[in-house]
């Protein structure tokens, strides 16, 4: 018994309410998903009762069939080609440079908090203004604004949603390494100072290996969310346009488990969307996060 | 830090975890059939019962005051009313509540389009099954009423009310442009493009018209489908189980849109806030709703242009309709069944119609409410034009037929890729194997 229940039994009584809560929310509906995945699946009214025969692959032939469902991991994945290196790039460099500012540090760190805690919806609003075809950016450009606009070009849709990501996301970051600079030893640097490393030399060699751990977290975080992009395709390019050239595979799955009554199709690319995300953070984990130990 | 010789060690206690969150992850799947249980099929039940109505202002005074006519005079099958509850659109927040098992007894303000879908989840009742059902419903529409039924002639929704969609139009902007204001050129494709190309060059709006060039599915219903509808004097895009549209008028329509988008008469990106009504377009492309919309906006309202110049009182269009579903879960369906009866009623259409200025899809409509068309001229073509409407496909696939559209008609005639022709007859080929699918 001590074998399986562990030398402290209360232990498990205290984790139980989180245990709970992660298989509802959780381990629920991701079951049910690779259940809904491989049956023929719509919902119905309670009492209705129809067939769901196992079908195999079917589904995920279904889906990965769709030129549309194809693309849109291909969109995913310049987005998060873009985003995540950007994002602990700019992250890391702000939090450090914050980390030495004196004056006006609180006001600087709430400037690149604020966009992380406004509303998606509200943001989105400015960001149609600054790029659509009669826009701001677009107004300072003069004759060097692209044409087709930013938001409609095909090229320029999705990189301008991974910045707009990357901005909004920021701040959420900067704190995260924030709060990791705070346990990387002044001796540190100061060993390296003495050894004659300026400060570029101090950054790569004392600061970054010093929040390896947090880079981790970073990469993983960002991943995550960016694997799961959908308000702002849906909202900034109209749902996923020009063509589908800024559509999700979120996205595809709302509109085809939602709009389109296909949950076991939509359950389908869900999965294949877990797994990506899956062997991506292994093989972050695997480079970034194993040198840790 | 982790250490790798522990954390990758399989423990019993680890799989025993494993074990139980995989036991009642499927323990939960097993049982989740959806809320709530079902409710009776007795059709004759009586009680009160609860619906769904448009949050649209003029809709909601309308439904209040029906709701009371009704409960002032039967205290024991009282109505309670509400407002559909916002999400993403009506259609998905209706889709849910029938899952869970809490959809209304009625919803006025159910699209044809998501009809197929919840008829296939269990979530309507076939309003042909009530004695009267589907007597009452042809007596009141007449031929209009047979675009509503399914496959089997049952009908799952009852058809309420149309918007049918013609051009608007800015009078002053025109007389701006020099074009005649009372009688503008706009009855065929050649006239409609000389005209736009003229209020553009003239400086007076960014674009001639501007339909939302966005990829929703159900946007092909305010550009392609009125005109096609118009060129074809009533085709749906699919009859018979087959696509329509990959013919020559089909091809012709999109030609047409393509040109207005070449042309930069049309614009291809999304205008945040109504072009219309902030004088960024010169025409708009909508229903009578939009009247008292464009309140500010001196307009005037013409049929959509065909290839020749159809006569207005000839000319056909989309419905834009949207209707009563009764739904499933309702406990007291004969009570709702003579609710959807009192609330479509002549006198209580002729409410509905003063209110918001939509029209009931009922027959002869000009002649039934002959005061109020001659006290509201703006109008009368729309009470005409309410005889000569289509509808979406039915059937559980019409969503995904008309996102098929719309990706086809995004890539080729709004952003001018490839062939129009091999992108209709691709989209066509796609939906004749939607339609066979159940």
């Amino acid at each position: 018994m001590k074998r399986i229940l562990g030398r402290q039994p209360l232990g498990l009584l205290f984790s139980s309410p989180y245990l709970a809560f992660v298989m509802v929310v959780f381990a629920f509906p991701i079951v049910y998903a690779v259940w809904i995945s491989f049956h023929d699946f719509f919902f119905a009214a309670p009492g209705a009762e129809p067939a769901r025969p196992f079908v195999g692959l079917d589904n995920y032939v279904a889906a990965f069939s769709n030129p549309a469902v194809i693309r849109s991991f291909g969109n995913v994945g310049i987005f998060l080609i873009i985003n995540v290196p950007l994002t602990v790039v700019l992250a890391l460099l702000l939090a450090t440079a914050l980390n030495r500012v004196v004056h006006a540090r609180t006001f600087l760190r709430v400037s690149y908090y604020v966009p992380y805690v406004t509303a998606s919806v509200a943001v989105v609003a400015v960001w149609l203004f600054l790029f659509n075809g009669n826009g701001l950016v677009n107004s300072l450009l003069g004759p060097l604004a692209p044409d087709p606009s930013w938001l409609i070009n095909d090229k320029l849709a999705m990189p301008i949603i991974a910045l707009y990501v990357t901005w909004k996301q920021l701040g959420f970051y900067i704190l995260l390494y924030l709060a990791a600079l705070q346990n990387v030893p002044k001796e540190l640097y100061e060993s390296a100072e003495m050894d004659g490393g300026g400060k570029i030399r101090q950054f790569f060699a004392v600061t970054v290996p010093g929040v390896r751990p947090a880079t981790l977290l970073v990469l993983l975080i960002s991943t995550v969310t960016g694997a799961n992009l959908f308000t702002e395709p849906y909202l900034l390019t109209a749902g996923g346009g020009p063509n589908g050239a800024s559509a999700s595979p979120v996205l595809m799955m709302y509109q085809l488990g939602i709009q389109q009554g296909q949950p076991d199709v939509a359950s389908a690319i869900g999965i294949v969307l877990v797994l990506g995300v899956l062997v991506i953070a292994f093989i972050q984990n695997r480079f970034v996060g194993e040198r840790e130990s | 830090m982790n250490n790798p010789s522990v954390s990758r060690r399989i423990t019993p206690r680890r799989t025993i975890a494993l074990a139980a969150t995989v036991a009642a992850g499927l323990a939960l799947t097993a049982c989740s059939g959806g809320g709530g249980g079902a409710a009776s099929d007795d059709l004759t039940a009586t009680g009160p019962i609860t619906i769904w109505y448009s949050n649209n202002e003029a809709e909601v005074g309308w439904g209040k005051q029906m709701v009371e006519a009704w409960n002032a005079e039967h205290p024991d099958e009282e109505v309670t009313a509400q407002e559909i509850p916002a999400g993403k659109s009506s259609e998905e927040v209706i889709g849910a509540a029938i899952t869970a098992g809490n959809a209304p007894c009625l919803v006025l303000n159910t699209a044809p389009s998501a009809v197929g879908q919840f008829e296939k989840q269990g979530g309507l009742v076939n309003l042909s099954d009530f004695p009267d059902g589907a007597s009452y419903i042809e007596e009141r529409s007449g031929d209009l009423a047979k675009q509503y039924q399914n496959a089997d002639g049952d009908y799952f929704q009852f058809p309420w009310k149309s918007n049918p969609v013609v051009i608007f139009y800015n009078k002053d902007l025109f007389a701006k442009a020099g074009i005649d204001a009372e009688n503008p050129p706009l009855s065929t494709y050649d006239d409609f493009l000389a005209t736009s190309k003229k209020l553009v060059d003239a400086g007076v709006a960014p674009y001639a018209i501007q339909p939302a060039p966005t990829s929703e599915f159900f946007q092909m219903q305010f550009d392609f489908y009125p005109l096609y509808a118009a060129a074809t004097e009533g085709a749906q895009l699919v009859e018979d189980g087959k696509a329509t549209f990959a013919d020559d008028a089909g091809y012709e329509v999109a030609d047409f849109w393509r040109e207005l988008y070449a042309q930069g008469l049309s614009g291809q990106e999304q205008y945040q806030g109504d072009s219309f009504a902030d004088a960024q377009s010169a025409m708009a492309i909508v229903g009578p709703w939009a009247i008292s919309v464009y309140d500010g906006v001196n307009f005037g309202s013409v049929p959509v242009p065909t290839p020749d110049g159809t006569p207005a009182d000839k000319t056909w269009t989309f419905s834009d309709a949207k209707n009563i579903g009764l739904f499933s879960a309702c406990e007291n369906k004969g009570t709702a069944w003579e609710v959807l009866k009192f609330a479509t009623s002549q006198e209580q259409d002729g409410q509905f119609l003063e209110a918001t200025g939509q029209m009931p899809l009922r027959q002869d409509l000009p002649t039934v409410y002959a005061d109020y068309f001659a006290a509201n001229p703006a109008y009368v073509a729309f009470g005409d034009q309410a005889s000569r409407t289509v509808e979406v496909p039915s059937g559980p696939n019409t969503v995904q037929m008309m996102q098929t559209f719309r990706d086809a008609w995004s890539k080729s005639v709004i952003f001018g890729e490839g062939d129009v022709k091999t992108a209709l007859d691709d989209a066509a080929a796609s939906i004749d194997t939607l339609a066979s699918q159940p």
